[in-house]
């Protein structure tokens, strides 16, 4: 075996200088953030400066920001909500559904995840203009998001499902349960950490979202934070940079700290769905 | 009063008796998930292969059929084929330069260390954080006046301060700033999906090789590397799809620029079918990412069926 001094020589050396390349443009960000606004192009600045908190002022005071952020809440916590009805059940039923139809079911469905928003945006903006009439309107968003955190939701609650006991559910069904029964009293009770893995992931897609979002709405108050900061904070060659750097650093650091907390649920997700 | 109560109860009986069919109840779950499924990917597909037949333009319902015209104009279109070219590059380089780090980083991860938390955090950031937004980021590490990289550059001595890069705005640098950020953000996705990978390896085959004396680079080239390979390919695969068939940090770092240099299939199909409207030519250009993404999905199945019979 691999001697214990040997391995973490190997990891530091690997670990730390890739965490430094990975990380330095958030570093560099923070750094810009709070800089004032006219000396960011001054050479003899670039680290020595007195900061400022005045960009944050003026990303809540001046700008539509605080909208974005609740623009992509609220059609976040609603396409959560409708991947969590839609995706619970199918996710069970193709955990417990045994051989080859279960199988193949699984794998085409997760195949549609791979189907990309930029194959499907310009027939989407047909029907969202002149079928449903929802054009610049946030639920666009909602209707057309869950194409693809279903699909993903699907994917990670089946291994979540696979790795709870067929027993436990036995001896549910046993005791005069009925099967609907044992999956809302038994197997969605235990399985809460896994799905709040996939509200997670799933809130963490729609904030991430840019093409439907950018292609569907087209006023600054109904945008989401993705599209509002890089359309509406660039204002024809004029660019706060302090100002947008702040916009981006306060989303990223929370969500990357779920992020972080949650991998190793998603893994075990994501992989109880491939390999079991 | 008895009565009464029989008949709801027998009621109730047959309705808890369907539920209790398996493949009833397998069919009741599913269903939802299927018709949205349905009605949101597989419409719209569907959709878009027959818009790529006709002229329709944004904003009306009218749309003739065109035949292939939509097709025999984009493949003798020189800003089409730079396109295809370009998604290519972009693609095939970044995933390279991806496995090769994410490989390496992983193996880093493996075991528990001091500040291994921290660590994770790090490398993790580019991948949790919002790619269009970060792509902004990049936009201002670009500048060419202030650039970041640049200050690095000079302080090194690697180039003199009067011939610092024009990152974005000149076609061979800027194509490989593109690149560079589409490989800094999938690293983090690669090193978790060979994370995954890894961890599902059985520890009995690292308790074998090292009974049978394998060690070091021996035991990584006959041992370690064969049995990782399917997840590299996971890896791979995941990553071509997510980088061919992107468009943000093309869209927002370059929007294609400059003249068409770093033009990608996506931003392409965008500039065609949004910004002029011509809908029915965009669908055509986007649907050239049909033949990749099948080739993805057989390599997939495969995996799929390999990963069975082991």
């Amino acid at each position: 075996m691999k001697s214990g001094w040997r391995y973490n020589a190997f990891s530091y050396t690997v670990a730390i200088p890739f965490a430094i390349v990975l990380a330095f443009p958030f570093v560099w960000m923070a750094v810009t953030s709070f800089k004032p606004e006219a000396q960011v192009y001054d050479p003899t600045k670039v680290w020595s400066f007195h900061p400022t908190l005045a960009n944050y002022g003026f990303l809540f005071h001046h700008t539509d920001y605080l909208r974005w952020i609740r623009n992509s809440c609220f059609v976040g916590l609603l396409v959560v909500l409708i991947t969590l009805l839609v995706a619970m059940p199918a996710g069970y039923a193709l955990a417990r559904l045994s051989g080859r139809v279960g199988r193949s079911m699984g794998v085409g469905i997760f195949l549609t995840y791979l189907v990309p928003p930029t194959l499907l945006f310009l027939p989407l903006s047909r029907v969202i203009a002149q079928y449903l009439h929802l054009s610049d309107r946030l639920w666009a968003l909602v209707v057309v998001y869950p194409s693809f955190t279903i699909p993903f939701a699907i994917w990670l609650l089946m291994g979540f499902f696979k790795t709870i006991p067929q027993e436990l559910e036995d001896a549910a069904l046993i005791d005069g349960c009925s099967r609907l029964g044992s999956l809302v009293r038994i197997v969605f009770p235990i399985s809460i950490p896994g799905i709040l893995t996939v509200v997670i992931f799933t809130f963490s897609l729609v904030v991430n979202e840019f093409v439907y979002a950018i292609t569907f709405i087209s006023s600054s108050t109904n945008r989401t934070l993705t599209v509002g900061v890089p359309t509406d904070l660039i204002r024809g060659d004029l660019f706060n940079w302090p100002g947008i750097m702040a916009a981006i650093l306060i989303p990223s650091i929370p969500l990357a700290l779920v992020y972080n907390a949650f991998l190793n649920r998603f893994i075990a997700g994501f992989t109880g769905g491939a390999f079991r | 009063m008895s009565a009464v109560a029989a008949v709801g109860g027998s009621r109730r009986t047959r309705l808890r008796y369907i539920t209790e069919r398996r493949g009833f109840l397998a069919t009741l779950l599913i269903s939802p998930a299927v018709l949205f499924i349905l009605a949101l990917v597989g419409v719209p597909l569907v959709l878009a292969v027959y818009l790529s037949f006709t002229d329709a333009q944004a904003g009306s319902l009218s749309g003739r059929w065109v035949g292939l015209a939509n097709f025999r104009h984009a493949v003798h279109d020189p800003i089409f084929r730079g396109a295809l070219w370009h998604t290519f590059l972009f693609t095939a380089i970044s995933q390279v330069v991806v496995i090769l780090c994410a490989g390496l980083i992983a193996h880093a991860f493996i075991r528990k260390f001091r500040g291994r938390w921290a660590l994770r955090f790090f490398i993790l950031l580019p991948w949790a954080a919002p790619i269009a937004l970060t792509a902004i980021g990049f936009l201002w590490f670009y500048d060419p006046q202030a650039s970041i990289f640049n200050w690095f550059l000079v302080k090194l001595h690697i180039v003199g301060a009067s011939h610092v890069p024009n990152w974005l705005g000149t076609p061979k640098a800027a194509m490989s700033s593109i690149i560079t950020v589409q490989a800094w953000r999938t690293i983090p996705f690669a090193v978790v999906i060979f994370l995954a990978g890894i961890s599902s390896i059985p520890q009995e085959v690292d308790d074998a090789a090292a009974i049978d004396g394998a060690t070091g680079v021996r035991k990584f080239w006959y041992v370690s590397l064969p049995l990782q390979l399917p997840i590299a390919m996971v890896a791979v695969l995941f990553g071509i799809v997510f980088t061919a068939t992107d468009m943000i940090v093309p869209f927002i770092l370059t929007n294609g620029g400059p003249f068409n240099s770093t033009q990608v299939l996506t931003t392409y199909a965008f500039q065609t079918g949004i910004n002029a409207g011509n809908i029915g030519e965009g669908a055509a250009v986007a649907l050239f990412m049909l033949p990749v993404l099948a080739l993805v999905v057989i390599g997939m199945l495969v995996f799929a069926r390999r990963a069975e019979v082991t």
